[in-house]
């Protein structure tokens, strides 16, 4: 089918719901132009500490740093958080740019500021508005490859751990059991990853009463729904 | 005048006793006593009496009074006479007394409210009272009816179970009764609904309850009786039919003797007639008997299914003999829908269905595609042989498989399989190219060109080939000799397909080949011929010491035999070098030549199986008593590819029809999708939702279609 190969590589974006990092300030008059930039300047110092001064951007060694003079583990969610809130790109790297856009959101020009306003962030991030589009932006940033549109089940199991484990552990433990022993899929879809969300918003756990196989769920969850009832009986 | 008695004045007394004595009069006339009637005198005298008494004036008019005793009339009647008279007889005799009674209040009725007249002039209705009419009506009901109704309904109830068991009743007699229970509702029905109706349907259900499945087997209906009031009919029937038929339906279905069940079981054709035009009636009445039948056909079905699975030995079924039976309970069963059902659309449905259950189950592993395929496959090529098989004959079961398809949810399989079967038939063997059409002339028009056009294609083929072939040899007949050789040209896209490889052909076949090649560049422009070795056969002469044997023999076969031409001895890498098999077809061929039942060549070691280290050697003592040998190639089992390849075919086939669908639709919620999905599909299979789900995930995460934002469960297209 000829349409297949166009439709790949289109890249479909997403429309993004109402994020805070949205409301960046827009400079009006001259006086603020002034105070910014100096704002600025510290924001830049701050990058440089961190910075690959070779390829001018953060990267893994640099978030590594970065993540204990914070005193998280690089694979603690508020690193993701922090990513989703400077819109990084790419997994691993911060570019200026979204550094920039990331402090000053937080309002935050010192590591120390940074890691106070961890907390606040990790809270405004949870606010279900948002949280559905963290959620969404969690899968597409651990996409490596452009035209990649899925990420393998080992992966997936470690996000679904890092996102959801907090406040659904009991349905992420037995997803993550599920995922570890079925053999239909290698990988998962964003669409499957956005069902997992649906799922533990919706469905009843660990009962599952009001779960439905007529329904649209993804297949992937119409088969961890079956295997929970052959557990349960 | 003022004061002193006017002696024209009639007083009460006066009156009074002139009225009784007229009463008195009238009673003994009514009551059949000699009497002479009345003369138009007395008449007249009576009725002017009583318009003295109301025209007077006060306090000498006695309207009131009059109205009373009019009333006291009847009330004392009643009461001490007529009331007595019916109470002191029993059964037809109390109903004899009171329809005798009856008819006589009425005449009184009458003959009283003309005596007394003139109070309906003014009188009763001034005061807004009662007609001398309704008085006396009223009167009879009161006193009389009231305190015997229940008694009589008794008697009535009694006779009409008298009657139904068989005994002669006086129905007049009944009808009168009745209809003193519909008059003394006085303008409503209530009262013969509640003192008798009721009662009576009452009675009436636990009769039939009672008596019902006697009376199904005797078949009589039992009619309605008619001096029933007409209101009571529908609701008599309906009773009827309830306590008879339908809610004893189901036991009298299944019963034992006498059931459906048993009626069919035992080919009862005209009590299952008898039994439709029974149930006919009834609204709803044969969903049952259909739903018997059904049951009875599926069951019959499985059986043989059964018959065929037990019977099957080493996996392997005997299909001709399945689809037969299959045929002719098909053939059975359809007589009955016709005749006994009077082809009612229920018993097509019932037919129908029973047919969908058994006609989609595997028998030992084979889908029920594949026997139908297989059995048309042994029916083709066995036709040459069997003159008992004549062509009118052939096209009855050729009609029968359409009809059977039908059935067969999976018919891609069908399709699939008997393509395949039917190439095999094309290219090894003789074919009769009008049964090959007939059928696929019947497939289309029951199934659609597309369902035909590859194998039609196919067919058409093999005529061009022939037509090839001739022009072919005269190309050939001025040039240098080569081994009689012919080609079929295929049309790709109509036949199966099938593996090339590189096979390292004997020099003489080589030549052929390319001077067929040749020809065929002169004949076409820009095609590309693609030489399917594993196809082909070849006549070899085996020169071996005592006689020589002709052998036919597949083309791989004949490479490999080829390759003894020039050597005694080969290796089984030697062979593999030389005529660049793969080891699968290496394997098999060897083995047909040298462990089978011919061994043309001996094997060392000489065991039973072909291993890579085995070395061949010309066999030059073979012999047979048969000059020519045909020796088979022995098929790979297709049936894992063909469902390999089917299940291929139906994903790009439900992709296409959910990209169709949401393209028309634009947006549509998820059952609905699936539902059309299926729909559209099930003339050629019917489509496992889970695949269908899946391919709905495969369109998303190919950007066809979207999920709705708002609602998970609908689905956008993807413009």
């Amino acid at each position: 089918m000829p349409r297949t190969a166009s439709k790949t590589t289109r890249k479909r974006s997403k429309p993004y719901t109402v994020t805070s990092s949205d409301t960046d300030h827009v400079p009006s008059a001259s006086s603020k132009t002034k105070k910014s930039s100096k704002e600025n300047d510290e924001k830049y110092k701050l990058f440089n500490k961190y910075a690959n001064t070779s390829s001018g951007v953060i990267d893994p060694e640099g978030i590594e740093k970065l993540c204990s003079k914070l005193k998280v583990s690089h694979t603690d969610i508020k690193i993701l958080m922090l990513a989703w809130k400077m819109k990084s790109e790419r997994q691993g790297y911060f570019t200026k740019a979204e550094w920039r856009r990331a402090l000053k959101a937080l309002k935050v020009d010192t590591t120390k500021k940074l890691k106070k306003a961890l907390p606040e962030l990790e809270k405004e991030v949870r606010k279900p508005l948002n949280f559905a589009d963290f959620y969404a932006y969690a899968f597409r940033y651990c996409l490596t490859d452009e035209r990649q549109n899925c990420i393998d089940i080992e992966t997936i199991c470690q996000l679904l751990d890092m996102v959801l484990g907090s406040t659904f552990r009991d349905q992420v433990d037995h997803f993550v059991d599920y995922l570890k022993i079925q053999n239909d899929y290698k990988v998962s879809t964003m669409d499957q990853w956005m069902g997992f969300y649906r799922f533990c918003n919706e469905i009843s756990f660990p009962d599952m009463t009001n779960y439905s196989l007529e329904l649209a769920w993804p297949l992937i969850l119409d088969n961890f729904f079956e295997w929970m009832r052959e557990k349960q009986a | 005048m003022s004061s002193g008695q006017n002696p024209n004045i009639v007083t009460m007394e006066k009156g009074f006793d002139l009225i009784d004595a007229a009463v008195i009069k009238l009673k003994r006339i009514l009551e059949g006593k000699p009497e002479p009637d009345f003369v138009p005198g007395e008449y007249i005298g009576n009725y002017t009496t009583v318009y003295n008494m109301c025209i007077q004036k006060p306090p000498h008019d006695w309207s009131q009074q009059l109205y009373e005793k009019y009333g006291s009339i009847f009330k004392d009647y009643a009461t001490h006479t007529v009331l007595p008279s019916i109470m002191e007889k029993h059964d037809e005799y109390m109903l004899r007394e009171l329809s005798r009674r009856w008819d006589i209040n009425k005449i009184m009725v009458r003959w009283l409210s003309r005596f007394f007249f003139y109070l309906d002039r003014y009188f009763t209705v001034r005061r807004s009272f009662p007609s001398l009419t309704q008085v006396g009506m009223t009167s009879f009901r009161d006193h009389v009816y009231n305190n015997v109704h229940f008694n009589v309904k008794q008697v009535i109830i009694a006779l009409i179970h008298k009657e139904r068991e068989g005994q002669q009743i006086d129905r007049a007699l009944l009808k009168n009764v009745l209809d003193i229970f519909v008059e003394n509702g006085i303008g409503s029905m209530k009262r013969y609904e509640d003192d008798f109706e009721d009662f009576f349907l009452q009675e009436s259900a636990s009769y039939y309850s009672r008596r019902s499945s006697r009376w199904i087997q005797e078949d009589s209906c039992p009619e309605v009786a008619h001096y029933l009031h007409s209101d009571t009919e529908p609701k008599l029937v309906d009773i009827m039919q309830t306590h008879l038929l339908v809610l004893v339906a189901k036991q009298l279905l299944e019963k034992e003797n006498s059931g459906c069940s048993a009626l069919l079981r035992d080919d009862k054709t005209d009590d299952l007639s008898r039994m439709y035009r029974l149930y006919h009636a009834i609204p709803k009445g044969l969903e049952p008997v259909a739903e018997a039948f059904r049951l009875h056909v599926t069951a019959e079905g499985n059986a043989l299914i059964k018959q065929a699975e037990d019977a099957a030995t080493s996996g392997s079924v005997e299909e001709q003999v399945l689809v037969r039976k299959i045929i002719d309970l098909h053939d059975k069963y359809m007589v009955y829908v016709m005749d006994c059902f009077q082809n009612h659309t229920l018993f097509h449905k019932a037919l129908k269905e029973a047919f969908e259950v058994f006609c989609n189950k595997k028998v030992a592993g084979s889908s029920s595609a594949e026997l139908l395929a297989t059995f048309c496959d042994n029916l083709f090529r066995k036709a040459g042989n069997d003159k008992s098989n004549d062509d009118s004959t052939i096209e009855a079961t050729i009609d029968s498989v359409v009809k059977l398809l039908d059935y067969i949810s999976d018919k891609d399989l069908f399709a699939e399989f008997y393509r395949k079967k039917q190439a095999r038939r094309l290219l090894f063997g003789k074919f009769n190219d009008d049964h090959e059409r007939s059928i696929l002339t019947k497939l289309k028009g029951q199934f659609g060109g597309q369902f035909t056009s590859k194998m039609e294609g196919m067919v058409t083929d093999m005529q061009l080939a022939k037509d090839h072939q001739t022009g072919f040899e005269e190309y050939i007949n001025g040039k240098p000799k080569v081994v009689d050789f012919t080609v079929t040209v295929l049309t790709t896209g109509f036949w199966p397909s099938y593996k090339t490889s590189d096979l390292n052909l004997p020099v003489e076949m080589v030549n052929c080949i390319e001077s067929f090649k040749a020809y065929y560049a002169i004949k076409t422009n820009h095609r590309r011929l693609m030489w399917i070795y594993s196809l082909g056969t070849c006549n070899l002469n085996g020169r071996f010491d005592s006689k020589p044997i002709e052998l036919i023999v597949s083309t791989y076969q004949a490479a490999v035999l080829c390759a003894f031409n020039n050597t005694e001895r080969l290796t089984y890498q030697e062979l593999l070098e030389q005529v660049n098999l793969n080891h699968e077809d290496l394997v098999r061929v060897l083995h047909s030549l040298s462990c089978a039942k011919y061994k043309f060549l001996n094997k060392q070691p000489a065991s039973k199986t072909i291993s890579k280290t085995d070395s061949f050697e010309f066999n030059s003592k073979f012999t047979d008593k048969m000059r020519r040998i045909k020796v088979p190639l022995p098929p790979v089992d297709d049936r894992k590819k063909v469902v390999e390849d089917v299940d291929k075919d139906r994903r790009y086939a439900i992709d296409a029809s959910l990209v169709r669908i949401m393209k028309s639709r634009k947006v549509l919620p998820h059952q609905q999708l699936v539902s059309e999905c299926v729909e559209q599909l099930s003339r050629m299979f019917k489509p496992d939702i889970k695949m269908i789900k899946k391919r709905i995930e495969d369109l998303i995460t190919r950007d066809y279609l979207e999920r709705d934002t708002e609602n998970p469960n609908t689905f956008k297209y993807v413009a």
